[in-house]
């Protein structure tokens, strides 16, 4: 078997960290202080890291190979950050629906709202990040195992921030409920439920699409369900639908905190769906030239 | 048998990342040279009714009356900085540029302008004058720097003065923002309160209060001690230079 000599330099200085030789088909994972989530490996100081599954004899590399090292910094996994991120709201969402004391004048305190509408809210708002939470312990196939740690404080800041002031909001006792009251709440309350249920369809075809533990990517296609069926239009539909469950919650709740938060979310959120529209593109010869990253034929 | 090819990749991408990067075209040079020479004499026109102003008078209050319409036209026409960054003639960043230009626009209008009572304090001309100043050196080191003519003098103020600008009119803008908090209270000047159809309220004293705040313990902080730096390296080499000759 070929054997390999491999040094490892670090990315910035050039120093040499580490010499290995006698390296078989594999690069294996050295500790140098920092642990393997942490290592970022790559061929060209600037370039891309390699992947974790990449092979030594597979890399354009003579038989002295140089590697370039990189440290990330300290690293989180997503699956800890989204469940973080995501309580976070459920908990302080209710916080604010049963009126714990400091936050409304002290008469309110463990009140209730007069309006049916605050109700209907409080269990939409519920519902979907139990839903989240939910998806993120047996629904989502994740490609990367961490990402950096200062995201998680980042990350909970937007969420819990976001929550807290549109819960203040609505189950303010001053709250006004919707002009056009019981329909504009039946027609919003429809808008939300479909776009649940559509974007939870999207995350379960996206997950049928990987087999468990590996990380393959493949081009979604519409399946047997009809939410799915927008996969013709639109590479990120899960975006699309998770705009128009927080555009169903603005018509409900009619509270201008919620169109903000719901205007903030889809900024990033067509970023992440042209950025994933574009990787489709470039990996996929065949990608179907009618989609559009997050609206139909728009965006 | 090692990767030599590597080292010759490297110098074939830096080359044509170079070939890629294409400056201001000549007529967007002669443009800015024109706004930055517009921009000085603007300001310059605020220096001199300044110290006109002050003469005829013979104190310091009240200056802010004289150079009224001027500052408010020349500061605000620096918006137009953010739109050179956008399209791409000025080498910064959007975000940083709109940032520090809001900033002086949000304190010449949503503050000065909005509340009556502060335009006669001192603070008003702590701040105007700082701004006066800084403005002259920058608009004139934008204007000789586009020319390739830039005199050691300008840069050396450019990097020096902000010394003591920056904080004195930190000072000037913040004691400013203080003395409207009453007058913002009492009148809920840009103020909503609830309840509304839009199920939203704002407490403008509170945002000033927020603001202040931010602005002494992070913002000026950050920016000064950044600036700090960056005059180390812009007037550092020519001391390394003079060495080795």
């Amino acid at each position: 078997m070929k054997h390999y000599e491999v040094e490892i330099l670090d990315a910035k200085t050039k120093d040499k960290l580490c010499f290995l030789d006698k390296v078989g088909k594999v690069l294996p994972s050295f500790s140098l202080h920092w642990y393997p989530a942490r290592q970022s490996i790559r061929l060209d100081p600037k370039g891309k890291s390699l992947k974790d599954e990449d092979v030594l004899q597979h890399l354009p590399v003579g038989t002295t190979a140089t590697f370039y090292f990189r440290d990330l910094g300290a690293q989180i996994s997503w699956v800890t950050v989204f469940l973080t991120e995501y309580a976070g709201p459920l908990l302080i969402y209710l916080m604010f629906y049963f009126r714990v004391p400091f936050i409304y004048a002290p008469k309110y305190d463990f009140t209730t709202s007069k309006h049916w509408v605050v109700h209907l809210a409080c269990m939409c708002h519920s519902f979907h990040y139990v839903k989240r939470l939910l998806e993120t312990l047996f629904v989502h196939r994740f490609s990367h195992g961490t990402m950096p740690l200062r995201n998680i404080f980042k990350n909970c800041t937007y969420y819990w921030g976001f929550a807290a002031w549109m819960a203040y909001y609505i189950n303010h006792p001053l709250y006004t409920p919707p002009i056009y009251g019981e329909q504009q709440i039946r027609l919003a309350l429809t808008v939300f439920l479909f776009c649940q249920i559509g974007n939870f369809s999207i995350h379960i075809a996206l997950r049928n699409l990987r087999p468990p533990g590996s990380k393959t990517r493949k081009i979604p296609y519409p399946t047997k369900n009809p939410f799915t069926w927008i996969f013709l239009l639109v590479s990120c539909p899960n975006y699309t639908y998770e705009l128009g469950s927080w555009l169903g919650f603005t018509l409900m709740t009619q509270c201008l905190p919620v169109a903000f938060f719901t205007l903030v979310g889809f900024i990033q959120m067509t970023v992440w769906a042209k950025g994933k529209h574009r990787s489709y593109l470039k990996e996929f010869r065949d990608y179907p030239t009618l989609r559009s990253p997050i609206l139909p034929f728009i965006l | 048998m090692s990767a030599p090819a590597m080292g010759t990749s490297k110098t074939a991408h830096t080359d044509s990342s170079n070939k890629k990067k294409k400056g201001p075209g000549t007529l967007a040079i002669a443009y800015l040279v024109i706004y930055n020479v517009v921009m000085t004499a603007g300001w310059l026109v605020i220096a001199v009714g300044l110290v006109r102003a002050y003469l005829a008078r013979g104190s310091y209050h009240g200056l802010y009356y004289s150079i009224e319409k001027p500052l408010k036209f020349f500061q605000t026409g620096a918006l137009l900085e953010i739109l050179h960054c956008a399209v791409g003639i000025v080498p910064s960043s959007v975000v940083l540029t709109g940032f520090q230009v809001m900033s002086r626009v949000f304190l010449t209008w949503a503050v000065t302008h909005s509340v009556r009572e502060v335009q006669s304090e001192d603070s008003v001309l702590l701040f105007v004058v700082a701004w006066t100043v800084t403005e002259i050196i920058r608009y004139s080191f934008y204007t000789f720097s586009l020319l390739n003519h830039l005199p050691y003098l300008i840069k050396w103020a450019r990097y020096t003065f902000f010394v003591v600008l920056y904080p004195m009119g930190v000072a000037g803008e913040l004691l400013t923002i203080y003395a409207a908090l009453p007058y913002v209270q009492k009148t809920g000047l840009y103020s909503i309160t609830l309840p509304n159809n839009y199920n939203f309220s704002f407490d403008y004293h509170t945002f000033l209060i927020l603001i202040m705040h931010h602005v002494f313990s992070k913002l000026f902080p950050q920016l000064y001690f950044h600036m700090i730096r960056q005059r180390k390296k812009v007037l550092g080499h020519v001391e390394e230079y003079s060495k080795v000759e």
